[in-house]
């Protein structure tokens, strides 16, 4: 019984941390079609701001929820500013474009910060399950997921903002002619989502090693997620990350958290060649 | 100058270049230097085996490494299992070409979009270099090989001429090899790409359903494009575990996808000759870097890529070429009166060749 408990919360714990590193692309990718490879590299500033503001002696929740996410969006308006706004429509050539800013990136910090690992310990320590013991970040993790779900929902269907960003989505021209400037919207859509991502470095900063190249570890976990989940920005990055997640995690518990991420791989690779759409373009079509 | 690209006296004069390299390098240049030059053929071959999917197939690839290290490893695996080197040999080149014909199924039959091929593809490079990232320890070998994790396998069995074990290369004979496959490589490509089946692949690439509407099964020569492609960046991969005797993960990461998608852009994308040139460039460059600290060599990298895709989207061959192909003509202008003037003078020598060649017509 205890044994289960533990399995489910380390099953939501992967799917959750799934739609954290997955966010921040989601909207990048599902909202404006730029495949940003730079992805796992905002992450990693994400993770960097958040040391650099406990250096300072920033309490870790304002460094991890404020200075990280505000940190990176800035980094995002920069860069969007700078190159991505020469790319749009161009896929591939943005593809290139933020591979090639990601290597930036990592060269930059590793210049300035050095090759070295540093970590941050994991606050709140951890509380027993009858035999086992779960860490007690693990349930934040949990719950950032469904509040960040929750609020990309609030955003895209009940303000304003999030109505005029879906109506530059679909038709730019439109929305140009009824007063509103896709290229701002594009802007702010862009530092919104860069800032999901360092979010979501800064959340796994105690979880995992800060090295300039960490990146590279979530960026395939993520574009595969996102991929897998289609179309429909929300439904399709929880119905991907549900299912990716599972699997990964029940894997990882079988047999090694090596073979387990295989599993992921494999098992997404196997399921585009089923649902080359994605999830959302089978299921749930039309949701958000 | 385009015309001159796509035409074979512009394959001739390669082809000639490359000879003359061939046979002149182990002249002029000491064996250190030679070993050096065999790294730079050893990755233009590989930097070649994208030009073509990409530039020609019209294949975004983030995974040519893969192929790259699948070949490394498989002779690799099977040299120090086999002794004699001639079935690894062959064994390097058709393992990463099944293992690109599987992929290329999933990707091409599930009509997935470029932009999902170049996830797709990477993620399987990250696969494979997780997994063998993560065999360290005794108990994973294949046969009698030690796959040594992020060790890498140390002191392979290098090359042999076919059938006598004990006549291993040397450093010199590598290079002939090395620089025969690539020119064998360019050549073969060359041909290829002039036959009809290049010319469905590159209209594959241009326009995918006007091929259907025509007849051809497009997802055939792509899949064929990409397995040939994954094929000789698994020769590459042969020979660079030769090189140095030695590989290791790190040639399926993400730095190594990288560095071959960069020389194809620096060296120009849809040629087979640029990919070198910015092949020989970059390699050259990042051996530079790497005598100084000043610039971390993923900086440089990094920037070279943003700068291209921005400013110099076609890469240095084509704009090269374009750039020869101005200053050429504003000097044909210039001494444009003297031609006027001798015109006249040339003028009546044409009309009788057309006349000539109008009698002998029927």
């Amino acid at each position: 019984m205890d044994l289960a408990f533990v399995v489910l919360i380390q099953v939501l714990y992967a799917v959750a941390s799934l739609v954290i590193v997955s966010a921040g692309l989601a909207v990048i990718f599902g909202m404006m079609k730029v495949i940003n490879l730079a992805h796992g590299e905002f992450m990693m500033l994400g993770a960097y701001a958040v040391i650099a503001a406990l250096k300072l002696g920033i309490n870790l929740w304002i460094a991890i929820f404020v200075v990280a996410p505000i940190a990176v969006g800035m980094v995002g308006v920069v860069l969007e500013r700078l190159v991505i706004r020469r790319l749009y429509g161009r896929m591939v050539d943005t593809m290139l474009a933020t591979w090639g800013l990601s290597l930036l990136l990592v060269g930059i910090v590793t210049s300035v910060a050095g090759n070295t690992t540093a970590g941050v310990s994991a606050p709140l320590g951890s509380f027993s399950v009858g035999a086992y013991s779960v860490s007690g970040y693990t349930l934040v993790i949990i719950a950032v997921a469904v509040a960040l779900a929750l609020a990309i929902r609030f955003v895209l269907t009940r303000t304003q903002l999030g109505l005029i960003a879906r109506g530059t989505m679909q038709k730019p021209d439109m929305a140009n002619a009824l007063g509103i400037s896709p290229s701002r919207v594009y802007s702010v859509t862009f530092a919104v989502g860069a800032a999901l991502s360092g979010l979501a470095g800064g959340l796994l900063a105690p979880l995992t090693g800060v090295v300039p190249t960490m990146g590279a570890a979530f960026v395939a976990k993520a574009f595969i997620t996102v991929i897998g989940g289609g179309p429909a920005i929300l439904a399709g990055l929880l119905g991907a990350s549900g299912l990716f997640g599972a699997i990964n995690q029940l894997a990882t518990f079988v047999t090694t958290p090596v073979l387990g991420e295989v599993a992921l791989l494999v098992a997404a690779i196997v399921m585009l060649r089923l649902l080359p759409q994605g999830i959302t373009g089978r299921f749930f079509k039309g949701s958000l | 100058m385009n015309r001159f690209a796509k035409s074979w006296a512009s394959a001739a004069l390669s082809l000639a270049v490359g000879i003359a390299l061939l046979f002149g390098l182990p002249g002029v240049m000491d064996d250190y230097t030679l070993i050096e030059v065999t790294i730079y053929a050893v990755m233009s071959i590989l930097g070649v085996s994208l030009a073509f999917i990409w530039g020609f197939g019209g294949i975004l690839c983030f995974g040519q490494a893969a192929f790259f290290g699948l070949g490394s490893y498989t002779y690799a695996i099977a040299v120090m299992n086999m002794g004699d080197s001639t079935v690894p040999f062959l064994l390097a080149i058709v393992v990463p070409a099944l293992f690109a014909a599987l992929l290329g199924y999933v990707i091409f039959y599930g009509r997935l979009s470029d932009v999902y091929m170049g996830v797709i593809t990477l993620t399987v490079t990250l696969i494979l270099f997780n997994l063998v990232n993560s065999t360290a320890g005794p108990e994973w070998r294949i046969g009698s090989a030690p796959l040594g994790g992020f060790n890498g396998i140390p002191a392979i069995p290098t090359l042999n001429w076919p059938g006598q074990q004990d006549e291993v290369l040397t450093p010199k004979d590598l290079f002939y090899v090395t620089f025969t496959c690539l020119l064998l490589v360019y050549l073969g490509l060359r041909v290829l790409i002039a036959s009809k089946i290049g010319r469905v692949i590159v209209a594959a690439r241009e326009n995918e359903q006007r091929v259907l509407l025509l007849g051809y099964d497009a997802r055939v020569y792509k899949l064929f494009s990409f397995t040939l492609g994954g094929a000789i960046a698994g020769l590459a991969g042969c020979l660079f575990a030769n090189w140095g005797a030695f590989t290791s993960p790190t040639i399926f990461g993400l730095a190594q996808s990288a560095q071959i998608i960069i020389w194809v852009i620096v060296g120009g994308l849809g040629t087979l000759v640029g990919p070198i040139v910015g092949c020989v460039a970059i390699q050259w460059l990042s051996s530079q870097i790497g005598t100084q600290q000043a610039f971390n060599s993923n900086l440089v990298l990094g920037a070279i890529l943003v700068v291209f895709v921005l400013l110099v989207p076609r890469g240095i061959v084509p704009t090269l070429g374009d750039l020869i192909d101005m200053a050429w003509r504003r000097w044909r202008k210039a001494p444009a009166p003297a031609a006027k003037v001798a015109a006249p003078a040339a003028a009546p020598m044409e009309p009788p060749r057309a006349l000539a060649a109008t009698e002998t017509a029927p």
